[in-house]
């Protein structure tokens, strides 16, 4: 048993990583001039007095951001990538939707960050858990939010989400892509962050009795990616999106009829109808591993499957073995 | 030499590089727009001893004003007659962009096989066939890798389609490309380049794609924003020109950097979006815009799915051509070719923003 002292983050200590940053332009844009305006300028030179000052340059501020969100949306100005990630939407809507459900609902602690390195590609491997990909979000929020650099994470999804309408064209503006060798190779050589699942729907569709422990991982084909590449890769372990929807059965014929790969019956769905896709309040913890370098293997080794599965095997019991750490460390799954 | 690809794309690269420029060039489709252009470009180009433009009807005045040296020979490259012509001029270039995305008018589909599908089978025939021709430049299409949610980010040319296409076009593209590789095998001394274009977009092709954005309310599929890479017509002028003149054979796709939604695209044109079920696209479409809209090929209706994205490193590496626009720049060019007035003014917000801000007594914002 692990007898560490145990440490309980009651608040947030780090308000200034959650700060956004400068809105990243493409080079050669000219660059937008953010609006400033003469009271903002004279906010700046003088302090305002009173609380009616304070509220007053508040609401003002909101009005001219969202009247400046409006008009570049209007017109069109803001860049997508060859991805189709539209970053004026995801920092602008997108994050700050998902921001309450981490910081108030699910109350995300993030351990070693910093295992993620500050420039270059590297590979973020991590559990699948929880019905619905809400830990994928929540995964890439925390990277955004508490990294140093406020690195993007660029996920790897399912076909099935690129061949949803809505979804589909939601998860190309928030920056994920189609997890094949292809784009996991562009990605991690133009130095990108990538997150992948290896367990896939095997992971996320298990049943609420099978929690925590990690399904087959696939064909690895995320080392070879890795190895082809030379970027490292950061195992990640997710405590607590388990419990947000258990899964107790699985209603096949209907799932077949919908084309999902399972109907998921929970405590609360489908007899409470909408109200059942509220997730239970769990107490998460997302911890990084330390980077398992691939530099030294050579570019050969990426078509040997011998390696490919002990390197494969080499993160998952990496994971593995820091999902049942955390475990054992959690009371409740609700409290934490 | 380092091209690490399959090896139906190594065809003509073997022995095909000869670096002496083009002395006489031959251009089908003359009286189309590329062919035209291309003819225009290559004579004047003082290098080029001969230019010889060939199409089955006489080009507008103008055009063959504008084509200058050139000399303009009708025939019709599905007649045997295009063998006299080539082997009569010891001609040493073809070029071929001579291509029908539509049926044409009256013509119906057989006539579109006809002239894609016979018209290239001949073609290519005649060129094995011809001692003096030694690089041939055909042009073909993005439809070629399909449109499907299981398309990578970006197609490179030696992928192939992961959703077969099913539309006309597509079809006659591929078979096309067929023609030129099968030619190029029996013919490793011939350098055949194939050139993958990405969708054209441009002020003087305006005519054909901006009904689409003409009536103020455009029709978009629902739950689908495609991801558009987009080409200028002056670079798709540019690089056929620049493949007559020094392509080492192969295939190339090509097109400009960057994407474009085609949400932002409707936005950056003042347009309003109107997202409807796949079953009533065409349907509304032609209560808003007249006739556009049965016009669209199956390749375009996949397109308004999911579009495409094109890896353009060989075409930078290899052919060494850049294109001078991207591909927002080009879909501004073409919108800007268009004069089209926004549905929604900007200064509206603007004017609701001052305002706001007058009632809370924050004075007004002064932005840009």
């Amino acid at each position: 048993m692990n007898d560490v002292a145990k440490v309980i983050h009651l608040h947030e200590t780090d308000f200034e990583a959650r700060q956004r940053p400068a809105s990243r332009r493409w080079p050669g844009e000219s660059a937008l001039q953010p609006v400033t305006s003469l009271t903002e300028r004279l906010a700046e030179s003088a302090p305002p007095r009173s609380l009616g000052d304070l509220v007053r340059s508040a609401v003002a501020d909101g009005i001219r951001n969202t009247a400046d969100f409006a008009r570049r949306r209007l017109t069109g100005d803001y860049q997508v990538d060859e991805f189709g990630r539209d970053e004026h939407l995801l920092e602008s809507v997108i994050l700050p939707t998902l921001r309450p459900l981490s910081d108030l609902w699910f109350r995300v602690d993030v351990n070693g960050i910093d295992n993620i390195p500050s420039t270059g590609g590297a590979l973020v491997v991590s559990n699948h858990a929880g019905v619905v990909a809400l830990d994928a979000l929540m995964l890439q929020l925390a990277v955004h939010d508490r990294h140093p650099a406020h690195r993007s994470l660029r996920l790897l999804a399912a076909d099935l989400v690129f061949e949803t309408p809505v979804v589909g064209g939601l998860a190309r503006k928030a920056g994920h892509t189609l997890a094949c060798p292809a784009d996991a190779e562009r990605l991690l050589r133009s130095g990108e962050v990538a997150g992948v699942f290896p367990e896939g729907f095997k992971g996320i569709g298990k049943p609420y009795s099978e929690r925590y422990k990690l399904q087959r991982f696939g064909r690895g084909g995320f080392v070879s990616a890795a190895v082809k590449t030379g970027v490292p890769i950061i195992p990640c372990s997710i405590v607590g999106s388990e419990e947000i929807y258990p899964k107790l059965a699985d209603i096949k014929p209907l799932a077949r009829l919908l084309g999902l790969p399972y109907f998921p019956v929970t405590p609360t769905f489908p007899h409470l109808g909408p109200l059942g896709a509220i997730p239970l309040p769990s107490k998460w913890t997302i911890e990084f591993g330390k980077p398992i370098a691939t530099e030294d293997y050579a570019a050969e080794a990426a078509d040997d499957p011998m390696t490919m599965f002990e390197v494969t095997d080499q993160v998952r019991e990496t994971i593995q073995q820091t999902l049942y750490k955390l475990l054992t460390k959690r009371r409740n799954p609700f409290t934490g | 030499m380092g091209f690490g690809v399959g090896s139906d794309m190594r065809d003509g690269r073997t022995a095909g590089r000869n670096d002496q420029p083009p002395k006489v060039v031959l251009v089908t489709g003359a009286s189309r727009f590329f062919g035209g252009n291309v003819v225009t470009r290559l004579a004047a180009d003082p290098a080029i001893e001969r230019v010889i433009a060939v199409d089955a009807r006489m080009p507008s005045r103008d055009l063959l004003r504008r084509m200058g040296r050139a000399e303009f020979v009708r025939a019709d490259i599905r007649n045997p007659f295009i063998r006299k012509v080539i082997d009569g001029n010891q001609v040493d270039t073809v070029v071929h962009p001579a291509v029908l995305s539509r049926p044409p008018a009256g013509g119906g589909r057989a006539a579109m096989k006809d002239y894609n599908v016979f018209g290239a089978m001949q073609l290519m025939a005649v060129c094995q066939k011809a001692p003096s021709v030694r690089r041939v430049v055909v042009r073909s299409s993005s439809a070629v890798y399909g449109c499907g949610p299981k398309d990578p980010a970006k197609f490179t040319e030696e992928m192939s389609a992961r959703t077969p296409p099913k539309g006309w076009f597509a079809r006659d593209m591929i078979e096309v490309e067929g023609f030129v590789r099968g030619m190029a095998r029996r013919r490793p001394d011939i350098a055949a380049t194939i050139l993958r274009f990405a969708p054209i977009v441009g002020p003087r092709l305006a005519g054909r794609g901006v009904q689409y954005f003409r009536s103020p309310i455009t029709p978009t599929i629902f739950g689908r924003d495609p991801r558009m890479q987009l080409l200028h017509e002056e670079d798709a002028i540019a690089v056929l020109a620049h493949a007559a003149h020094s392509a080492p054979g192969g295939t190339f796709n090509v097109a400009g950097d960057g994407a474009l939604a085609l949400s932002q695209a409707i936005r950056r044109a003042g347009r309003v979006e109107l997202p409807v079920p796949m079953s009533v696209f065409q349907t509304v479409g032609r209560s808003f815009m007249g006739p556009v809209m049965r016009e669209f090929t199956t390749e375009q209706i996949d397109y308004f799915h999911f579009g495409c994205g094109l890896d353009t490193t060989r075409m930078r590496t290899e052919l060494g051509f850049a294109p001078r626009w991207t591909t927002v720049q080009a879909f501004d060019d073409f919108i800007g070719g268009a004069a089209l007035r926004p549905v929604i003014d900007p200064r509206w917000i603007d004017a609701a923003e001052n305002r706001l801000l007058g009632l809370v007594g924050a004075g007004t914002g002064a932005h840009r």
